[in-house]
């Protein structure tokens, strides 16, 4: 019940938000009968509608995870949005390998595992998309290669 | 005949060695796909999507490559659901119900054996069923203009909505999500940025690759932390594989209605296979009546459902190639690819692009095959490959995902909005909010709007010109039945039932 009327109440804000931003679109001296205002509005008008049912008739609540999974999920989140911006500065493989073993570590807390599973995929895939693929990866960070 | 000088047509192409080599890879790598638990056809081809772009393979080869996975991962779906009482992917969650208790009777292999070759019969004549209706289709949609698509893509939201959720204010809402997100961007015919707030990045718009990847890969992957990888596979085993001639000739009834029944779910736009699958289990359930042993591991009852998914996935590619209109997740993850690839599906591409259309039929003709072979003889290989576990098969998807969205791109931003949607993703999943009209309002939104802007050009301003045609007025009255009718139709149709529990005695 709760987690549905919480939704709707976000999703009432956010299209009402959307349709405010609408409103601030710059038109051109090109305008068609309908223009670039229209269709935004009513997608906004629309789903502002829908979260106003979701509100009035949520369905049961769903099972959350508990504070454990929580964290589980939150170091996750935090390790893939770092090996997206690791990426490029630091090369393929060390972030790879990091990113990797973090989530395997998740999924199933075993160090060892984690650890192996991480160094393996980091290489494995590497080789692959590297020489099989053809893809044009940077194995290193650009300051170690000079 | 039209139809023969087509199909060979599409046989030169698909018969050169490079191509066949392909499909070959594709049926092989889409077995694998759809027999892990985790991986099913809509996010297996969306991570491959990336890398397929990258490798520079052409339209034809690309197109190959991942409709084998995609009809390959309907093949492997089973394997899962009868050895693990586990769906592969959401399709093969009915052959769960007869299926595995086959297994446990010591009758995995003629399970896997009829299911398999239920799965060719159901493709195959799907797939002819696809050769001879789809330049139908296409002769009838020359005479959409803007309003019948506007129209169109209308009844393709509110069918998603009405027959493939179970809340229609949630699909509303998640259509509006991926409308809402289409948005964002230079507006295609004044260019003037609407929703971009400033930031360079967001001039382009959202990719929808970004998107979709995010929404089933990296989702996935969340999905898995939560449940610490509990349904991987751990233990299976498979006695000696024997062809049970006598259980292939009494479920050939079964087959051939599930094919008839699962083709048109899946032309229906927003029923795809997962409903095909199920009408056509409980058709046969109902046929058969007292003396089936349904849900005690009636082998018809793994026929069925197994010719209907994969029928459905053939039927569901005629209002794809024909139309630009998807009707399910995984024909939504093609459109994508093929909007990659700049081809535009509709009409037109049966006379411009031809040798990519029949190159592509005659591809899945072959495919079938390739997979009817590897799913019988072969099976076994494919046990196998169910026992990665999922701390090494989730940490590499997520990773494949990255790269290919990486070297797609070539931005971190990119990357960051994938993750971004990985979250979105679980959210919505835990509240039970469909993604697939959030990633169809992503691929369709600009082009409806534009739609609806040329009918206005057209008529002047005059909304009634909306309705003016008569196909028009068919398809709205189509997207309200299709909306509303399952609100009242829920009362009497029972949800599809719940696979037992694996660990049930």
């Amino acid at each position: 019940m709760a987690s549905d009327r919480i939704f709707g109440l976000v999703v009432l804000g956010v299209a009402l938000a959307y349709i405010a931003s609408a409103l601030q679109i710059q038109t051109s001296f090109l305008s068609d009968p309908v223009g670039s205002k229209v269709f935004p509005l009513l997608i906004g008008g629309i789903a502002a509608l829908a979260s106003l049912v979701l509100i009035v008739r949520p369905d049961e609540n769903p099972e959350w995870p508990h504070g454990a999974t929580w964290l589980h999920l939150g170091i996750a989140l935090v390790v893939l949005v770092a090996y997206a911006y690791a990426l490029k500065p630091m090369g393929f493989i060390v972030p790879t390998a990091v990113a990797a073993g973090v989530v395997s570590y998740q999924i199933s807390p075993r160090l060892n595992t984690a650890t192996l599973t991480g160094i393996g995929l980091s290489l494995g895939l590497f080789v692959i998309f590297k020489y099989v693929l053809g893809l044009g990866l940077v194995a290193l960070p650009r300051a170690l290669l000079g | 005949m039209d139809i023969l000088s087509n199909l060979a047509l599409g046989f030169s192409v698909a018969l050169n060695p490079f191509t066949l080599f392909l499909a070959v890879v594709g049926c092989f790598l889409g077995t694998i796909i759809g027999a892990l638990p985790g991986l099913g056809p809509s996010n297996g081809v969306a991570i491959l999507i990336p890398l397929a772009f990258t490798m520079g393979l052409d339209a034809t080869s690309a197109l190959v490559l991942l409709t084998s996975v995609y009809y390959g991962a309907m093949y492997g779906g089973r394997i899962s659901s009868i050895l693990l009482n586990i769906p592969g992917d959401e399709p093969a969650l009915m052959t769960t119900l007869d299926g595995y208790p086959m297994a446990r009777q010591g009758r995995a292999g003629d399970a896997l054996v009829i299911s398999g070759v239920a799965s060719f019969v159901g493709a195959m004549l799907a797939t002819i069923g696809l050769v001879i209706m789809a330049p139908m289709l296409a002769r009838v949609a020359y005479r959409f203009g803007p309003a019948e698509y506007f129209a169109l893509y209308l009844l393709a939201f509110t069918t998603l909505g009405g027959v493939g959720s179970k809340n229609q204010a949630k699909a509303v809402i998640a259509a509006c999500l991926g409308l809402g997100i289409a948005m964002i961007g230079l507006d295609n015919s004044t260019g003037m940025p609407r929703f971009t707030y400033g930031n360079l990045h967001l001039m382009d718009g959202v990719d929808f690759l970004v998107a979709i990847v995010g929404l089933f890969a990296i989702t996935e992957v969340f999905f898995f932390i939560e449940s610490h990888g509990k349904d991987s596979a751990i233990g299976v085993k498979l006695e000696k594989v024997t062809v049970p001639i006598k259980d292939l000739i009494a479920t050939s009834g079964a087959m051939l209605r599930g094919s008839g029944i699962g083709f048109v779910a899946g032309i229906l736009p927003g029923a795809g296979a997962s409903l095909g699958s199920f009408l056509a289990y409980m058709a046969e359930k109902s046929i058969a009546g007292p003396s089936g042993r349904f849900g005690k591991g009636d082998p018809r009852g793994v026929a069925a459902p197994e010719a209907g998914n994969n029928a459905a996935a053939g039927g569901a590619l005629i209002p794809m190639l024909t139309l630009g209109v998807p009707g399910s997740g995984t024909t939504a993850v093609l459109l994508a690819l093929l909007m990659t690839l700049n081809i535009q599906p509709g009409p037109t591409l049966f006379a411009d692009n031809p040798e990519v259309v029949w190159g592509l039929i005659a591809s899945l003709l072959i495919a079938n095959v390739v997979l009817l072979i590897m799913n019988i003889p072969m099976v076994k290989i494919f046990v196998k490959v169910l026992m990665v576990p999922a701390w090494v098969l989730l940490p590499g998807v997520t990773m494949i995902a990255f790269v290919g969205i990486y070297s797609l791109t070539g931005s971190y931003f990119d990357l960051v909005l994938m993750v971004g949607f990985g979250v979105l993703g679980y959210f919505l999943r835990k509240l039970d909010i469909p993604t697939v009209p959030v990633i169809l309002g992503i691929l369709l939104g600009n082009q409806m709007e534009d739609n609806l802007r040329r009918a206005m050009v057209i008529s002047n301003g005059d909304w009634t010109y909306l309705f003016s045609s008569g196909i028009a007025v068919g398809l709205w009255a189509a997207a309200i039945t299709g909306f509303v009718a399952p609100i009242f139709l829920r009362r009497f149709l029972k949800r599809p039932p719940q696979p037992i529990e694996a660990e049930q005695d």
